[in-house]
């Protein structure tokens, strides 16, 4: 990473300049992703890991199960809570504390994708309606920014998710103890996969860099199911996007999405 | 689980599917607001107040080439059913944050270098759609407060309710409904400035809801214009 300011403002020129021909300046497509590496288990205390690289963006997931209590209005249903932050050591300009507004997002973003297209089927993780169910908890730390931590921690989350194992509960006198040695696969029911795209101009470029996002007039992020439906969207940005740009940036969300979501589901 | 549509296609309250709730927008209601406006949105009851252009504090945040735009969406503790905590919630810096981004592309403040224009919004009651209730609001209050604009900012949700798409989604049909689409759209630029979406949506079900969320923003902007000239041109000099 480059800290000088004037070499930053030309490569941000030297980006509208390549884009205005069609060109990125890392040389993809307009709709083509980074390289994306996912390796699971990595985290052997946890219930489920994962790491993902999208380019230069790294972040781990972690996946801890565990007995909770429901949401006073959801008793049939277990828990699922899915949280991301941006580490002090991934960015010279992240800081400890409280997490800011854009850090917020982020987090409502990735749990939004995997809550909305249903991933998990929830009815499933019910110990004593209304008592006791399984907690799915889901957190994702962001290792190194890169651009694009939407995609990169909604990626290591499903495939943590994928991969996880959960353990199982017995209910004792009211209250659940763990059966050693037994677990079983996560209720999974559909593989959600999000497409964060960012307008540049009249461009609709996916998976943004950081260089690409100091550039980018408008973001959107657009989650899929497997059936090819869309579960879940945000815009971010302060400029908009035509009806036409949003209908296309549908279409390329679901066409890239396809790729991805073979790329996790090898993981199951 | 309450009936969210009969057979006649009439919804829970009583409306068609593309039909908006009441809407009411009362302009310049805050004395020592620069700009302000009250709206009822259904059973949403929201105020807004605009500040500024005035100097930053924290002073770091000041861009030197430009005016900037800080925006907070408040929720009274006795707006929803169980009371809610004063303290912001994780939801309501997120709200916060894309109601600001909506607003951001129709504000011109870059003759105002070294300034802020705060937007506080507080939601007195809640009922379903209130950041684009709360939007709308805020988007009059700017206007009231003659700060340069573009455009107005004019907000309205769509849904997918017993597998139809609806116009304007009220509290019960967001809990109990498939789909909430929160859409704020720019009508004379034609641009869509805040979109959210959860629930599951085909692909047509995405265009089509997205098309009669804007149809609504079209019937808002109406109402924005309408309160507007009330304040401003009343004695008929418009």
């Amino acid at each position: 990473m480059t800290s000088s300011v004037i070499i930053e403002q030309l490569k941000r020129e030297k980006i509208l300049e390549l884009l205005s021909q069609g060109k990125r300046i890392d040389g993809r497509e307009l709709h083509d992703q980074r390289s994306l590496s996912i390796e699971t288990g990595v985290i052997p205390k946890a219930n489920g890991s994962a790491r993902v690289k999208l380019g230069d963006t790294e972040v781990v997931t972690g996946v801890k199960i565990q007995p909770d209590k429901p949401f006073p209005d959801l008793g049939d249903k277990g828990i699922l809570i899915c949280t991301a932050e941006i580490l002090p050591l991934a960015d010279p300009k992240a800081e400890p504390g409280p997490p800011g507004e854009e850090v917020i997002e982020l987090a409502r973003v990735v749990d939004r994708g995997i809550r909305e297209t249903e991933m998990l089927d929830l009815k499933q993780l019910v110990l004593i309606k209304d008592k006791s169910v399984i907690g799915i908890f889901v957190d994702s730390s962001v290792l190194n920014t890169d651009g694009n931590l939407f995609d990169a921690c909604s990626y290591a989350a499903v495939a943590a998710i994928l991969s996880c194992t959960v353990p199982k509960y017995e209910i004792k006198d009211d209250a659940p103890v763990l059966v050693e040695g037994v677990t079983s696969k996560p209720p999974i029911k559909t593989t959600p996969v999000s497409v964060t795209m960012a307008r540049i101009g009249d461009h609709i470029i996916v998976d943004p860099t950081a260089d690409e996002e100091a550039c980018m007039n408008a973001r959107i992020t657009i989650t899929t199911n497997s059936d090819g439906n869309i579960c879940a969207l945000q815009k971010g940005g302060s400029d908009g996007f035509t009806i036409e740009q949003l209908i296309k940036c549908s279409e390329i969300a679901l066409s890239v999405g396809t790729k991805i979501r073979k790329q996790l589901e090898q993981l199951m | 689980m309450t009936q969210l549509m009969n057979e006649n296609g009439i919804r829970c309250d009583g409306r068609r599917i593309d039909q908006i709730r009441n809407v009411s927008i009362k302009v310049g209601v805050l004395k020592n607001a620069d700009g302000s406006a009250y709206i009822e949105f259904g059973k949403n009851k929201i105020l807004a107040g605009v500040f500024g252009p005035r100097d930053v504090h924290p002073k770091h945040m000041a861009d030197q080439d430009s005016g900037i735009l800080r925006c907070r969406y408040h929720m009274s503790p006795f707006s929803v059913t169980e009371r809610k905590n004063p303290a912001p919630s994780r939801r309501e810096i997120e709200i916060s944050k894309v109601i600001k981004e909506a607003l951001q592309s129709a504000v011109i403040l870059k003759d105002f270098p070294r300034t802020v224009v705060d937007v506080f919004i507080e939601i007195l009651q809640a009922d379903g759609g209130s950041r684009c209730a709360a939007l709308d609001a805020a988007s009059v209050a700017l206007v009231d407060a003659g700060i340069p604009m573009r455009d107005m900012v004019s907000a309205c949700a769509a849904g997918k309710v017993a597998d139809k798409i609806v116009l304007d989604v009220n509290d019960e049909e967001d809990k109990e409904g498939q789909a909430d689409m929160p859409v704020a759209y720019m009508p004379n630029l034609g641009k869509i400035t805040l979109m959210q979406l959860d629930g599951i949506l085909t692909p047509d079900e995405y265009k089509k809801c997205l098309e009669t969320a804007i149809g609504g923003c079209k019937q808002v902007y109406e109402i924005q214009k309408k309160a507007l000239m009330e304040k401003y041109f009343k004695n008929g000099e418009a």
